[in-house]
């Protein structure tokens, strides 16, 4: 199972970034996971919501310019190795990773981690054989 | 008297200019209405006759002639000659409907050079001094009007073309250049390095034509002071010939429009009325003596003010301020001449909404051209290298469009001010024309 990502442009100037957190905390949204990549003159805001559906209608009336992009999210225990345990599972079986960001999850023991691959349907299939489950959307309610 | 290089004309009494101009434009009349089917159409449907024009007071009558039919009669409707007179060809930058291609007799060239060389005497050019030619050789007109005026003179002419500074830089010590022509930003960068470089005393300089791009008198100063020279002004375009239409003389008050060529009218350009001498108003030329390419009453879009009043120099042709402006929305960045509608065009090709902001301004002596365009969810993706591959690919393509980089920078949708009727696309801030 993947979860939604939605990527907002932004531009690189300082207040954008507070306008669009105003508008997601005035429509009642809860921000799970956030992630920003920066060029010169934009930015893209990468989120994980509690509700992409109620998300995308605000940010739509808005006028702001978004996509939205199927992720993976994964639990990753939270010991020594744990990340590079899961980074070997895609290196080894030659799935691309494009971008990765952690995030806070609801349970302790373990860390949360976003990944963003070029092959989803590869990544899952991989992730399957080695028995390792995928946080869905529904997981990511508060 | 010194620094004419044909006085006889250059000091011509103005009844016997006028005269001349007269005899000249009758004749041209007659040659255009012959050999031009587009004139003579023009005439026709305005019921004028040959016999009509006698002389310049008779020159109002004629149609004006647009940028717009230079692009419906491309390359050959308005060809005064047959083909076989013709030995060269010049042009604008820019594409297919805002390029110019000029033809030319050899007559024509001559005509051309001899302005040139008029415009390198008035500074003080002499057969004893070295021309540093830095404008751009080749279909532009610069160097190619330059060279020629200096050959006229017997100055030693050195073909630089524009480019690599350090040779530029090194060519000047070793040959002792005198008198340099190229555009103005070029001519601050390159004193400028040498200040820097501290190679100013190896340096022999003592005037340069600057021309092709506007500039301002502080930019004048500056020049002056950093190359040690005396900094003149050239005026000219590719439709009327090239540069030494008009060129500032010592006195530094204006360029002397070469009157026995190009008979110079300011109208109104909403109007199409001549205005009085001392209004602003739109330039418009009529070539009198040029066969193979007879412009006559060609609107330049250049806003500017005439004047008769006599100059220090003993010259007695027509003097035009700098022009103030334009009546079109034509930028000139970096020497190019760049329309709005060639920037809409590429960002309609490429998928984005026509609604753009073009931002000229002028860093040091460069000028810089930032186009803001809209961005728009069919562009936009997740990804960092996509978007920014998207920007980029749009800058390669507004270069291919004008010839020259500028930068390209996304922004958030319905921040780019829509307004009723004509949109502001343009802010220059380089404030060329105050």
């Amino acid at each position: 199972m993947t979860v939604k990502q939605i990527s907002v442009f932004l531009e690189n100037k300082p207040g954008q970034l507070a306008a669009f957190t105003d508008v997601i905390s005035k429509g009642g949204i809860n921000l799970r996971a956030l992630s920003l990549a920066e060029a010169e003159d934009f930015g893209i805001v990468r989120v994980i919501v509690d509700n992409v559906y109620n998300a995308t209608a605000i940010l739509k009336e808005e006028h702001y310019i978004f996509s939205i992009t199927d992720v993976i999210a994964l639990e990753i225990p939270d010991t020594p190795g744990g990340l590079n345990q899961m980074i070997h599972v895609f290196g080894d079986n030659d799935v691309n990773l494009e971008y990765m960001y952690a995030f806070a999850g609801n349970k302790t023991g373990v860390a949360n981690m976003i990944f963003r691959v070029k092959n989803v349907d590869k990544a899952i299939e991989v992730l399957k054989e080695k028995g390792i489950k995928t946080l869905t959307q529904d997981d990511l309610k508060a | 008297m010194k620094n004419y290089y044909q006085p006889e004309i250059e000091t011509m009494p103005l009844e016997e200019l006028q005269a001349l101009q007269s005899e000249r434009l009758a004749a041209q009349v007659q040659h255009v209405y012959e050999n031009v089917p587009f004139y003579r159409g023009k005439m026709d449907a305005a019921g004028i006759k040959p016999e009509d024009i006698k002389g310049i007071e008779d020159l109002h009558k004629l149609p004006f002639i647009t940028k717009d039919d230079l692009r419906d009669q491309y390359p050959y409707g308005l060809l005064g000659v047959p083909l076989d007179q013709v030995v060269r060809i010049q042009s604008t930058s820019g594409t297919t409907g805002r390029r110019v291609v000029a033809f030319y007799t050899q007559d024509d060239i001559n005509v051309w050079e001899d302005c040139c060389a008029r415009a390198l005497v008035a500074v003080g050019a002499t057969k004893e001094d070295v021309c540093h030619v830095s404008y751009g050789y080749g279909l532009f007109t610069g160097g190619p009007g330059l060279n020629g005026g200096s050959h006229k003179v017997g100055c030693l002419t050195l073909p630089m073309s524009s480019g690599n500074t350090e040779r530029q830089i090194q060519f000047m010590e070793d040959l002792g250049s005198t008198i340099l022509c190229c555009t103005p930003s070029y001519a601050s960068y390159l004193g400028e390095t040498i200040t820097e470089q501290g190679r100013k005393d190896n340096i022999k300089l003592k005037a340069g034509i600057f021309g092709a791009e506007p500039w301002t008198e502080e930019m004048r100063r500056d020049i002056e002071k950093t190359l040690g020279i005396k900094a003149y002004d050239i005026y000219g375009l590719t439709e009327i010939s090239g540069p030494g239409v008009s060129f500032e003389c010592q006195a530094q008050a204006g360029m002397h429009i070469q009157e026995d060529h190009f008979i110079p009218e300011i109208i109104d350009p909403d109007t199409g009325e001549v205005l009085p001498e001392g209004e602003v108003g739109e330039l418009v030329f009529s070539c009198i003596t040029k066969k193979a390419f007879p412009l006559l009453r060609y609107r330049t879009r250049d806003l500017c003010i005439l004047t008769r009043e006599q100059c220090s120099c003993g010259r007695t042709h027509v003097r035009m301020m700098k022009p103030k402006g334009r009546s079109d929305d034509m930028l000139i960045v970096k020497g190019v001449n760049v329309f709005p509608s060639q920037i809409e065009t590429v960002l309609i090709n490429k998928g984005y909404p026509a609604n753009y902001l073009i931002i000229v301004d002028r860093v040091g002596t460069n000028d810089t051209m930032e186009v803001q365009v809209e961005m728009t969810a069919e562009m936009f993706s997740d990804s960092l290298k996509e978007v920014a591959a998207r920007e980029k690919e749009l800058v390669e393509a507004i270069k291919a469009m004008l010839g020259i980089k500028i930068k390209v920078k996304l922004v958030a949708p319905k921040t780019i001010a829509r307004s009723e009727g004509k949109a502001k696309r343009v802010d220059d801030r380089r404030k060329l024309y105050d």
